[in-house]
């Protein structure tokens, strides 16, 4: 038989109480602690203050534009034919212009669907869809509202430096 | 038997329904907040009627208000009647259990004696056992009649943790009764009213310290609640013995957990942290020095109350656009209200010392200041409930009977013993 040595005496484990004591020790610390300064918790007043998210999170999609306000996209399927979830529906046109000849009549993405793995930002050779718009509350109240389209897709900016992740930890999580 | 007994009966009923039942949103919210604290979060704070929020409050009367409305599910398999009946027996029981407690010293009105408790019964402690023991009926029926696996494993668990502890718990007043050599409750809490070597009230806590050990931790035990909540165990039974239930259904099991909180607590107080009794603060002495006695306690709830309104003023600037409606203003409008509050204490202490109370004020006032006693310590005794509750993980069922039978059970034994020598060689 293998013994295993402690570095507690198991007796005083085994009595319970005394290490209760010492847990329940904690926790009222903790809670006298926050019940006189609540301005001192690891929380933020969420919807009030917005927590802001990391770069490189992969948050609601957006088409980027070119100068003149068209979409960079040039209708190539290649974000569709990546998508695991198949939830990009792009409808080709053919454009006047002939360096692109190409280019998306319509571009919906169902986000019901998309599981935001970032697949079509990596596909895409024109960097025409990134996922840097910072947004990650989704919410409505129709299934259909979910499918956005390509003008919504458009309008979406990226997301401001000012509004980029807030350094809120845990307390514990400093020192490490 | 004329009006005036009937009356007084009623009243007492009503009073301790309606304590048990406000208990309950105000439990809900002790946890929720004190849960929060605990986790180093805020706990909820935003729900609001107007500018109302009352720290959190509310929240509980919009849950009340979704559960009411919510749709009452019955599964087509249960068996219809026992599962109806569950719930109602847990209700019950919680409720009528509290009907021995009492809760203020014997009033004299005009010659006539009134006990401050629903039943003045003498078997007070067993009719606490005989009714608490049918709390395990309504985790059973609920587990057996719903007809599923998890409900079926919570209730199994159920009746053979709560049978378990019930010995211990019984046996663990035998102390108590040996000493007092009477079950009925008041008589025990009037002698708790006396000092220990001059200096410490003679409070059971002190005199039978293990007996209060292994009584507190039954009381865990029969009331279900962590570290002894077996009979939910949500991460390993889904909900336990109420899984199936919905809306006021399991409403009303929820209630109930909250009700017997309240009793347990009452009961553990009762028995062992003096009842209604004030420390140092005997029946008669409040009632003979009642003027004196109300005029600090006057001046101290005017500090308080001052004390709460600055704080809230302070609030009030710091948060001052914090939600941009009315709800801006609560903090001052509470300040307003206390900081009158005090003022019209402070006044009322002045024209105190011109005039003589008259001479019903006395036995009223002690009455008020023992049911306030009684309230304070109850909510106390409730405070641990919710702070053991988020600072100890669940047992797992072996080290549960084992505590039960191996440890708690001899425990109270030698309790006992111990007391029985002590009694014979002290007299
Ligand atoms: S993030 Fe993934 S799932 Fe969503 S649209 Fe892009 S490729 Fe499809
Ligand atoms: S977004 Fe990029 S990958 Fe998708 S169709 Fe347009 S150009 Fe092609």
């Amino acid at each position: 038989m293998i013994k295993v040595s402690r570095d507690v005496s198991e007796l005083k484990e085994d009595i319970y109480i005394i290490e209760i004591m010492k847990g329940l020790g904690v926790t009222i610390g903790h809670m006298f602690k926050n019940m006189f300064d609540l301005s001192k918790l690891p929380v933020i007043d969420y919807p009030n203050q917005e927590k802001g998210i990391p770069e490189g999170y992969r948050g609601k999609h957006r088409l980027t534009q070119r100068e003149n306000g068209d979409p960079k996209c040039v209708a190539c399927m290649m974000c569709a034919t990546a998508c695991p979830a198949d939830c990009i529906h792009i409808e080709a046109a053919e454009t006047s212009n002939n360096a692109i000849e190409k280019y998306p009549n319509r571009f919906d993405i169902d986000l019901l669907e998309c599981v935001f793995c970032g697949m079509c930002v990596e596909a895409c050779p024109v960097d025409a869809i990134r996922m840097d718009s910072g947004i990650y509350s989704m919410v409505d109240f129709n299934r259909r509202d979910f499918v956005v389209t390509k003008n919504e897709l458009l309008a979406i900016k990226p997301q401001l430096e000012s509004t980029k992740a807030l350094d809120i930890r845990h307390p514990m999580q400093k020192y490490k | 038997m004329d009006l005036l007994d009937f009356g007084i009966i009623f009243a007492r009923a009503i009073f301790v329904i309606v304590f048990c039942l406000t208990m309950v949103p105000v439990l809900i919210w002790l946890e929720r907040k004190g849960a929060a604290l605990i986790q180093d979060r805020i706990g909820p704070n935003r729900t609001s009627i107007g500018f109302l929020r009352l720290g959190g409050l509310i929240q509980i009367i919009a849950d009340a208000v979704k559960i009411f409305f919510k749709e009452d599910v019955t599964p087509g398999t249960v068996h219809k009647f026992y599962f109806y009946l569950a719930p109602f027996i847990a209700g019950f029981v919680s409720l009528s259990t509290f009907a021995v407690i009492p809760f203020a010293d014997n009033l004299k009105i005009g010659g006539k004696l009134v006990h401050m408790q629903v039943l003045n019964i003498d078997a007070g402690l067993l009719y606490f056992f005989a009714i608490v023991s049918l709390s395990v009926y309504s985790v059973v029926l609920a587990g057996w009649s719903s007809n599923s696996k998890f409900p079926l494993l919570g209730g199994i668990r159920a009746s053979a943790q709560m049978i378990s502890y019930e010995i211990p718990m019984g046996l663990s007043v035998i102390g108590l009764m040996m000493i007092y050599g009477s079950p009925h409750l008041n008589d025990m809490v009037q002698r708790q009213g006396e000092l220990l070597w001059g200096f410490l009230p003679r409070w059971n806590v002190f005199l039978q310290p293990v007996a209060a050990m292994i009584f507190i931790i039954c009381a865990f035990a029969e009331t279900n609640r962590n570290p002894f909540d077996l009979a939910e165990g949500e991460s390993e039974l889904v909900g336990g013995f109420h899984t199936e239930y919905s809306s006021m259904k399991f409403g009303l099991f929820f209630m109930a957990e909250y009700i017997s909180m309240v009793v347990s607590s009452g009961f553990i107080v009762t028995l062992f942290f003096g009842g209604w009794q004030i420390p140092f603060l005997t029946t008669e002495l409040l009632t003979n020095y009642a003027k004196p006695i109300i005029q600090i306690s006057l001046v101290l709830a005017s500090l308080i109350s001052f004390y709460i309104c600055t704080n809230l003023y302070t609030y009030h600037k710091v948060h001052k656009n914090r939600w941009k409606d009315s709800r801006d203003y609560e903090g001052l409008i509470f300040s307003v209200i206390t900081g009158i509050a005090s003022i019209i204490m402070l006044v009322v202490l002045v024209l105190m010392s011109y005039i003589d109370l008259p001479t019903w004020l006395p036995p009223v006032f002690t009455l008020l200041a023992q049911v306030a006693s009684f309230v304070i310590k109850v909510f106390l005794m409730c405070w641990v409930f919710v702070w053991v509750r988020w600072t100890l993980p669940r047992f797992r069922y072996d080290q549960l009977m084992n505590l039960g039978w191996k440890s708690l059970l001899p425990l109270a034994l030698l309790n006992i013993f111990v007391t029985g020598a002590v009694i014979l060689f002290l007299g």
